[in-house]
């Protein structure tokens, strides 16, 4: 009873609460790439209460959706966080089908690229317009890479697959693995990293979810910047959780909640580590060389889904 | 206590009311005012009783079948076959109209003094009527005079606004084509009747098994194209997206909501009614002609930006996902999976139910804005919401729920068509999965590329400044049509929440068919709305995720409001403009958003760039006096399909023309000439 308590508290704040320290690491990581000191891990962490803290400009163009897509972006993040499995596979969630999760994210996309166009900025439309055709190319890709773990094991429940997934199926290794590189091209493409998206940069060229952004001051500024920090964090969770169950919970023990915790840690650094080294390492990409990536991960994992009889 | 008698004096008094609707119409058609009163409240009081009847039909249980007058020809009756299947449809059918006609009291005032009003109610009702007769009839002949008066009807609706050029040839295409598709679905029935001896539904279905495969094959094909026609299915769509645009907006959300679903109506009831059981390819068949329908529809409503054009491609798409969802159910009972069947079946007739609402509210919202901007160009638009707040909320909700986003209902039905779609993936074996496969793909890239088209739809219409002087001038919808949206939007979140009960509703619609009379079914609903498809291979509950979403965002609103920093000041300010003067023209446009979708989909769009740039002097070409570009879209189809179509029959009739000498005697000679042949087969 206390572990399925203690569980549930997980699955509602670890991603909000952890995924700022995420966003350190991979800056700090970064930093040391380049030789330089970085801030603090917890850097994040501040600039999220410096904002929350600060006055707040509107444009007198703008409506209501510019005013609540921040809390609906943000909301999207935190119901598509608790409905994931995070250090436990035997919890039943309603929410926790793969198309729900897919479609809620896509409630964030369609608010957030909405904002863009809202307050009549020529930055904000054509960082909209960039958004949905990655957004849109990327949705087949996402789906197809689900689908692979959830034909392998037979239910489209995220929590299902997780628990089924510890066996380790030698027969679905390759399956399992180029899906596996199909969905670190969707996540790179959601999340807005290289070699999609600048997440440094304001510069117009490179621009897709920063331009959306750029209106935004204050605490609507720390909840966009907020829910990307979370969206990256999902992702990293569903990559690590989906292809690789290794120590997650399966029983209702101390113990095994223990391992469960310390196994996402310790996936979630390594998926930090990664994409700092893929940041450091590769240039952005021209736009239109961007469905390119997107098309082969889709076909990738069609490949993946006929492997599988 | 309901008994058939009950309920057929409900129907026929139901169809006297659009009698009386269409004949006072024309009565009264001197005074604009109470005509309009006229026909719509009659269309009202006649769609109630068309939502009575459905209901109370589905309560009875049973089917209905009674004869109208005492024609007793052997081949033609008045005869009706109501099973639960058209009580559905006539449910929609009904809902809609009903919600068309509210709507219509406060809309169709702009037509007042300029074009007549009693024309207008005529057809409207005899529109509705058609559609109707078409899902209830069960004679063959009688079927197609109820299809004949509904094209009819609605052709005359397309061409109501007449002063525009544009108008007139959408109607004549729309006739032409239609009437080709008639004329296939005729042969069709003529082909069952050879072999079977009746026009009558039913005895055919009975003698269904004494069909030959191969007739059954030309059938098949026959009413796919046929039907597929009226469907808008990709390549026999081309009428679709002029005609529907051209129409007054409320039969516009009619015709898109409801008349293109009579088509998906017959090809249930041909295929899985009167032909069952079917081959294995036919349903592979639907499958791809969905799949390529649902993306070359969302493809090229993304090039759109003629708004009413926009929504008419985003039907096709639509009819592309309702197809793949009964292209799996005809594959699934064809190899003998019949509780899969009827889950494709029931996700087919969930997205019907579902396209009816939010694609009528689109429409709806649309003409709201339309009328009052007097132009259908979203790139004069702009800054809408601030001047219809109401109307763009309206069209907020249905643009999610057709862009698939949870709790709404468009997400559950293609969350339906998903599921019988990865079924198929999972069980069957290696040739059908590859076609289950590609369909899974494209309702993906469907679902994607349609968020796209309607962040673009909403976000050119309704944000951002306006993009021209008429903005100044719009009007907040009045109270009826406010009304009738408002409606339409509360039912497409309904529809979502309590999608559990409506799945359960729509199954026991597939379980009158004899294919699926006996079929254990695969999906179960729990009394918190939760589904659950076969052993646990997927469940949601679409109402405790919006009670969950709703909980949330209420706490962050509440804590980041009230919570940190309650002294927060705002100030307003104007958007960064790098120092210059922000206009309209600053803005992206609607041609702007989807260029880069475009340029991606090259291989299939075609556009093209044309520059035009004139001199001041041609000899020099240094200072340019004006500029401008071009930019357009080839049609494949018509590229590739109805021009071949068009130069072939071109050629084969100038051919046949030099027969036509003028000279008498040849003429003469030709009619011997068809006698001998005539007399050579008689004999």
């Amino acid at each position: 009873m206390i572990i399925t308590i203690v569980i549930w508290i997980i699955q509602l704040l670890f991603v909000p609460l952890a995924s700022p320290l995420c966003i350190g690491i991979i800056r700090k990581i970064k930093a040391r790439f380049q030789n330089r000191q970085g801030a603090s891990v917890f850097q994040p962490y501040f600039d999220l209460w410096k904002l929350l803290h600060k006055d707040e400009v509107i444009s007198k163009d703008a409506s209501w959706i510019f005013e609540f897509a921040p809390y609906i972006v943000f909301t999207s993040t935190l119901v598509v966080g608790m409905s994931i499995p995070l250090v436990a596979g035997f919890i039943n969630n309603n929410a926790g089908d793969m198309l729900v999760i897919i479609c809620t994210l896509s409630i964030g996309t369609f608010f957030l690229a909405l904002a863009g166009i809202d307050t009549g900025s020529g930055f904000g439309g054509f960082g909209a317009s960039r958004e949905m055709t990655m957004a849109a190319l990327a949705e087949g890709g996402f789906i197809f890479s689900l689908l692979t773990m959830a034909v392998i094991n037979n239910t489209t429940n995220l929590f299902m697959i997780s628990q089924h997934g510890t066996v380790v199926h030698s027969q679905f290794f390759l399956s399992t693995m180029l899906a596996f590189f199909g969905f670190i091209i969707v996540m790179l493409a959601e999340t807005a990293r290289f070699p999609f998206d600048n997440p440094a940069t304001h510069l117009e060229l490179t621009m897709i979810h920063e331009a959306m952004i750029l209106e935004y001051s204050g605490k609507k500024l720390a909840l966009m910047e907020w829910a990307s920090a979370n969206k990256l964090l999902i992702f990293f969770a569903l990559g690590s959780n989906l292809f690789f169950p290794v120590g997650i919970a399966q029983t209702p023990t101390f113990w095994g909640l223990g391992i469960g915790i310390a196994a996402l840690a310790i996936k979630i650094l390594l998926f930090c580590l990664a994409i700092a080294i893929l940041e450091s390492s590769v240039a952005k990409f021209r736009f239109f060389r961007l469905p390119d990536l997107l098309l082969i991960s889709f076909i990738v994992n069609v490949v993946a889904i006929i492997l599988i009889f | 206590m309901i008994t058939a008698i009950t309920l057929q004096y409900i129907f026929l008094g139901l169809i006297s009311l659009f009698f009386v609707g269409a004949i006072g119409s024309l009565l009264f058609r001197k005074n604009d005012a109470v005509t309009s009163l006229w026909s719509n409240s009659f269309a009202i009081l006649a769609s109630l009783a068309g939502l009575l009847f459905a209901t109370l039909t589905y309560l009875y249980g049973h089917s209905l079948s009674f004869s109208l007058g005492a024609i007793a020809l052997p081949i033609f009756s008045l005869s009706f076959h109501i099973d639960k299947l058209s009580a559905f449809f006539i449910f929609t059918i009904s809902l809609i109209s009903l919600l068309c006609s509210i709507y219509a009291i406060g809309y169709v005032t702009h037509f007042y003094k300029k074009y007549d009003l009693g024309v207008l109610g005529f057809f409207y009702h005899a529109f509705i009527l058609g559609m109707l007769l078409v899902v209830s009839s069960s004679n063959g002949l009688f079927f197609l005079i109820a299809w004949e008066l509904m094209s009819l009807a609605s052709y005359f609706l397309v061409i109501y606004d007449r002063n525009d050029p544009s108008n007139i040839k959408a109607g004549f295409l729309y006739l032409v084509m239609t009437h080709a598709g008639t004329a296939l679905i005729l042969i069709a029935l003529l082909l069952l009747y050879k072999f079977t001896g009746s026009f009558d539904f039913e005895t055919i279905a009975s003698l269904s098994g004494a069909i030959p495969l191969s007739i059954k094959n030309s059938v098949f094909i026959l009413a796919v194209i046929g039907f597929g026609t009226k469907s808008g299915i990709v390549p026999f769509h081309i009428w679709l997206p002029s005609a529907h645009p051209a129409a007054p907006s409320h039969v516009s959300a009619l015709m898109s909501g409801v008349m293109i679903k009579t088509g998906i109506y017959m090809m249930i009831r041909v295929f899985l009614y009167m032909l069952w059981p079917v081959p294995t390819w036919w349903g592979l068949t639907i499958l791809v002609l969905g799949s390529i329908s649902s993306l070359l529809g969302v493809l090229y409503a993304l090039t759109e930006h003629d708004i009413k054009r926009l929504l008419a491609y985003h039907s096709i798409e639509n009819i592309g996902i309702i197809l793949l969802g009964l292209g799996s159910a005809l594959t699934f009972t064809s190899l003998g999976l019949p509780s899969l069947a009827l889950l494709g079946l029931t996700a087919a007739l969930f997205h019907t139910l579902n396209h009816a609402t939010f694609k009528s509210l689109l429409f709806l919202s649309a003409g709201w804005v339309a009328s009052q901007t007097h132009t259908k160009n979203m790139e004069e638009y702009g800054g809408l919401i601030k001047y219809m707040p109401y109307t763009a909320l309206f069209f907020l909700i249905a643009s999610m729920a057709i862009s698939a986003l949870p709790p709404f209902n468009g997400f559950f039905s293609e969350w339906l068509t998903f599921q019988s779609l990865f079924l198929g993936i999972t069980l069957l074996s290696l040739y059908t999965k590859w076609i289950f496969v590609l369909a899974a793909g494209s309702l993906a890239f469907t679902g994607g590329l349609a968020l796209a088209c309607f962040v673009k739809a909403f976000g050119i219409t309704f944000l951002a400044r306006p993009r021209s002087e008429e903005i100044a001038h719009t009007k907040e919808s009045s109270f009826f049509p406010r009304l009738s949206m408002g409606l339409l939007a509360l039912l497409c979140l309904l529809f979502g929440i309590f999608s559990g009960s409506l799945t359960w509703l729509l199954q026991t619609t597939g379980k009158d068919f004899v294919a699926f009379k006996n079929t254990a079914s695969f999906v179960s609903v729990s009394l918190n709305q939760q589904v659950l498809i076969g052993h646990n291979f997927s469940f949601i509950s679409l109402a405790s995720l919006f009670i969950l979403f709703m909980f949330i965002i209420l706490l962050v609103i509440y804590i980041t409001r009230f919570v940190i920093n309650k002294n927060q000041k705002i100030s307003m300010g104007t958007t960064w403009d790098c120092g210059t003067d922000l206009t309209g023209r600053m803005e992206i446009s609607a041609t702007g958003f989807s260029r880069s979708v475009i340029v991606i989909f090259k291989g299939i769009l075609r556009p093209s760039i044309q520059h035009n740039v004139e001199y001041h002097d041609s000899e020099s070409r240094y200072l340019a006096k004006s500029r401008s570009i071009t930019l357009g879209i080839k049609d494949i189809y018509q590229s590739y399909f109805y021009q071949p179509l068009h130069r072939a029959i071109n050629t084969v009739s100038v051919r046949i023309k030099s027969i036509q000498s003028g000279n008498i005697n040849a003429y003469i000679l030709y009619i011997f000439m068809a006698l001998v042949v005539a007399l050579f087969f008689v004999l």
